[in-house]
Parts: C-alpha cells; structure tokens; sequence
C-alpha cells in the first residue's frame, strides 16, 4: 500500500526559527545584503546537519566577515573566533569534545591572509575539522578591499586600477596549497551558482560533514560565492561573473580525496577527571595547610645572575617549596634572547598573605650571584634588608652600609660539593639558613621532583646542607 | 487544494528581492512584485500553478527562511 503524504520543505532545524539573538526589531531576516552566497550556504550545512541528525552536536565556529554573526542563525553551539584564528578555536573544541562536530567557517580574508598560518597547521595536523572556505574573491565587510583571493585586474577599494601581479602578487589557490598536504582526506571546490552548481556544493558540504562524523579527519571545501555589494554587480550578474571569471581561475574540482582509505581516527582519550590531573602532576589538592604556625611577613626575593647560574630555577624551587607549606607564592623570571651567557633574574614573593604585584622592584633580600647582577640590583635593596654576594666571583664590597652583607663564595662551596653548578643550590641553603620560612626537607621534595638522576640529586641536597651550614656559621 | 500542490510559498517580508529565484525556476513560474515588501523590496511572486516541487528555487535564495515548498510524496503504509 502507498499513501500520498504532505512534505513541507521549510528552513531546516539546526537555523533558528526566529533570530533571537540578532539585535534589532527584526528577527526573521539575516543581515546579509541580497544576493549573498553566505545564506545559500549557511542553509545548506543547516539542511545537512538536520538531515544526518547532528546540529546537537555540532559547534560552527564563526570568523571575522560578515558571517561574524553566523551565531545568530546556526541553532547549533557556537563560538565566534578572533580574525582567522577560527581552526585554532576549532581544534581546541574539537580536542577537548573529540565527540562533536565542528565546522571552521572562514572567508577569504580570515583563512587565507591573517588566519594562513592556523588553516595549514589545522590541516597538516588532521584535525577533526569540516573547514568551508567562503571564497568571494574581496574583502566584504570592511567595504570591499583587495583579498588574497582577488583576481588581477580586479578593481577594489585598495587596488583602483585594477590589482596588478606586480604590486600585488597572485590570487592564492587554498583548495590546491591544502590538498598537497598529507593529513587532509577531502578537499574540493565547488561554485555555489546556478542549481547545478548549488547542487555540487550540496554534495560536497554533506560528503565534508559526513566524513567528520565517521572520524576520519580533515576536510575542506571551498566555495566560490557571489558578493553583489562588493563587486558593485546585480545578484544576477554576480553569478554570471563567478562562472565567467572566478572559475576559470579557482577551477572547480575535488582536489584530494582519500576518504575511501580513510580509517578513522581517535585521539587517545583525554583525562578529564581532575584527581587524576592532580596526581599525574604530583600535586595536592586543595589549600595546603601551613605547617609553620608563625605568620611569615611578605618575603620580596630577588635573584640574579648570569644565563647558566640557575638564578631562575633557584626562585621556581624556593616558590614551590613555599607553596608545598601552604603559603602564597609567585615568581616571576626576566631575562634576555640569550641562553647561555646573558644577565637573568626572577623575582619570588612568599607571604601568608595574598600577593598583590608579584613583581619585585624593591627586594627585601638580593642574591646576587655575578658581579653586573650586584651592581644593577644593589641600589635596589629595601633598607634593613638582606643581599647575599657570590664571594667567589664578587670581589668588591658592598658599597651599602644600611643593608645586611652576607658574603658566601656560592661557586666554590659548590665546586666542594662536587659540582661547580649547583652554586644556586647553595644559595637556597643559605636562605634557609638566614630566613627560617620552611624546612630543609621541603627543598629536597622539590628538588626530587626536578632532578631524576639520583647522583644529581645528591650533590644538590648535599650543596643545600653547605649553604645552610654556612649561613649558620655566620 | 490539493490539486494545486507541489507549490512554492514566499514569505512577504522575508524576500530581499535578489531575483535569483526567479532565474533559478526551469518552470518560470516565478516573477517579481510591483508593490515592496516592509523591508523595503520588491519580492519574488508564485503564478499560482505550474510548480513541479524541483527545489531549485529553494536552494537558490540566499534567505533561509524565505521559500518553503509543499509537495506530495508517496510513502509505503
């Protein structure tokens, strides 16, 4: 038995009935001028979408164009990216929801200039993507200026005369430079004209969204679209125009597909679950309770010396210690392009109290382990304060009468212990020594947690002991 | 009425009045108004018979909620 059945084909669910989100009092129509291929796209990943059954799980990233404001159309999740940083934003959704379907929406001002480099790195790595490529050869939305994807000769508000070769350079072919890559599993350009070609961009939009939801990896369709404002042209001539002259140049075509081959891919799975994060990064959860029943006055550290000294990881260990004791710490490194050789310092707060700027300009203690870190921190020094002088390497005084001198030749009581580099690790002993906030033993916890090798983690904790004994000595 | 179908509904103050639709129909069934709309178009308008339900003017209008189409289909019971 047959029966005849009414079919309303209407504008598919995954498009939102009314545009609530759009601002003004009118919430039926898109801001798009007439003509624009952007609706005619839009309604056909919609149609997809509902068809298959997936706008649920779908989150369409928008770029920076006039489909900017695509969230207030696509009844599916959405998150508008910065200008052509859309399949970076994508790949993170898609990363952290490998189960969802995401679709970079990009023109070609946003993914073939400012956003080259995040589409070829999105695309090299086979990111679970559906990338559309919205190619209207201009500038749309900023009052039609001269795109990558711009035709010599073509006449825009930046290239009046027409765009030349010369000054210029060529229109770029994204849909070939993507399909050289070797992750990409689908790549083609259709022309979304007359119903033949509407009808091709159909297929492959579905095909695209298809092959995303069976997890095999990237794909990429780019779309030759009309801009009737953009290009001063009539809707009607707009297309005739794509056909005319857009396609002999961005030939329509697949240009990679190896998506019968594909095996899908999965990711390993992320962990999610915040005990195991916590553990896997040895860390507690939770405020630590302060072991020290004494309230320890914010303690401003600065610590300097050459590239190579440790002077940075000096203050990430005496950070880290503190905040294993449960009291607020920050630090803060600074140094120069160089690794070996140049000045660096950190600047380290320890307080009871909530830190405010962890920037040290005024310490309360200095060590300073060179020469041209005393000479450029010294004037520096609160008064009363502390500064600790590398004596193996500092010759002079200090030239301060109202700070506390403390001078320990770091290097060479390092050089004792067997390693002439664990000087910083002396001169966190010596603050150990001089400054009682926490234990010894919390400084060995993070020193095993840094250093996996068992003789080097010796001659540190040894180093610590020298520093600390010789602070007590004093 | 349902003789009539398969038919294409415009929605008035949806049309942009792009014409594309019209250019798209292989029926020529469709034509523009003389009056606009309350956006201020002339939009697209259904002779009233000759629609063979082709979907090509849906696919062509670059508005997504502006052309509906109402067609038969057989279904097996």
């Amino acid at each position: 038995m047959e029966k005849m059945e009414t079919v309303v084909k209407g504008k598919p669910e995954a498009l939102c009935a009314t545009f609530d989100r759009k601002e003004g009092s009118d919430k039926q129509t898109t801001h798009y001028c007439p003509g624009c291929g952007h609706g005619r796209v839009h309604k056909l990943i919609a149609e997809a979408l509902s068809d298959m059954g997936l706008g649920d799980k779908t989150v369409f990233i928008s770029p920076v164009g006039c489909s900017v404001f695509a969230y207030y159309y696509m009844n599916t999740g959405n998150v508008q990216a910065p200008h052509g940083r859309a399949p970076a934003v994508a790949t993170g959704v898609s990363r952290a929801n490998p189960n969802s379907i995401v679709i970079s929406y990009q023109g070609d001002g946003d993914l073939a200039a400012i956003g080259t480099a995040e589409i070829l790195h999105a695309a090299n790595r086979g990111e679970h993507l559906s990338v559309f490529f919205i190619n209207n050869a201009i500038y749309g939305m900023t009052g039609g200026q001269m795109a990558p994807t711009t035709l010599l000769g073509q006449k825009t508000q930046t290239t009046p005369r027409g765009r030349s070769a010369m000054n210029e350079g060529h229109p770029i072919r994204m849909a070939e430079i993507i399909a050289t890559l070797e992750a990409p599993i689908y790549v083609e350009r259709t022309s979304c004209t007359d119903t033949k070609g509407i009808m091709k961009t159909r297929k492959a939009i579905r095909k695209a969204i298809k092959l995303q939801s069976e997890k095999k990896g990237f794909t990429f369709v780019e779309i030759l679209t009309a801009c009737p404002t953009g290009w001063k042209k009539t809707p009607s001539d707009s297309i005739k125009w794509i056909q005319n002259e857009l396609e002999p140049y961005f030939k329509p075509g697949v240009y990679k597909d190896v998506s019968d081959k594909a095996e899908p891919l999965h990711r390993p799975e992320m962990i999610m679950d915040s005990e195991e994060i916590f553990k896997s990064l040895g860390l507690k959860k939770g405020k630590t309770p302060s072991s020290s029943a004494a309230a320890v006055e914010e303690k401003r550290i600065k610590i300097a010396g050459f590239g190579g000294q440790g002077a940075l990881t000096a203050g990430v260990m005496m950070a880290t210690a503190g905040m294993n004791e449960g009291l607020n710490v920050s630090w803060i490194p600074s140094y120069g392009p160089e690794m070996r050789g140049g000045t660096a310092n950190c600047s380290v707060i320890v307080s009871s109290k909530r830190i405010g700027n962890p920037l040290v300009r005024n310490p309360n203690i200095l060590i300073a382990m060179n020469g041209p870190s005393l000479d450029a921190f010294e004037n520096d020094v609160v008064q009363g304060g502390t500064i600790v002088v590398n004596s193996s390497l500092i010759e002079r005084k200090l030239s301060r009468s109202d700070v506390k001198a403390v001078y320990v030749p770091l290097t060479d009581i390092a050089a004792k212990v067997g390693l002439k580099a664990a000087a910083n690790s002396v001169a966190l002993g010596v603050f150990l020594g001089l400054e009682n906030i926490f234990s010894r033993e919390g400084i060995y916890e993070v020193l095993k947690t840094s250093l996996k090798k068992k003789d080097a983690l010796e001659i540190n904790i040894k180093a610590v002991n020298a520093g600390f004994e010789f602070a007590k000595t004093l | 009425m349902e003789n009539k179908l398969p038919a294409v509904e415009i929605s008035l103050n949806e049309c942009k009045g792009c014409a594309l639709c019209i250019e798209s129909c292989p029926q020529t069934v469709l034509s523009l108004s003389a009056p606009f709309n309350k956006l201020g178009y002339q939009y697209a308008i259904y002779a009233g018979s000759g629609c063979t339900g082709c979907d090509a003017c849906y696919y062509a209008c670059p508005e997504p909620g502006a052309i509906t189409i109402i067609k038969q289909k057989k279904v097996k019971m």
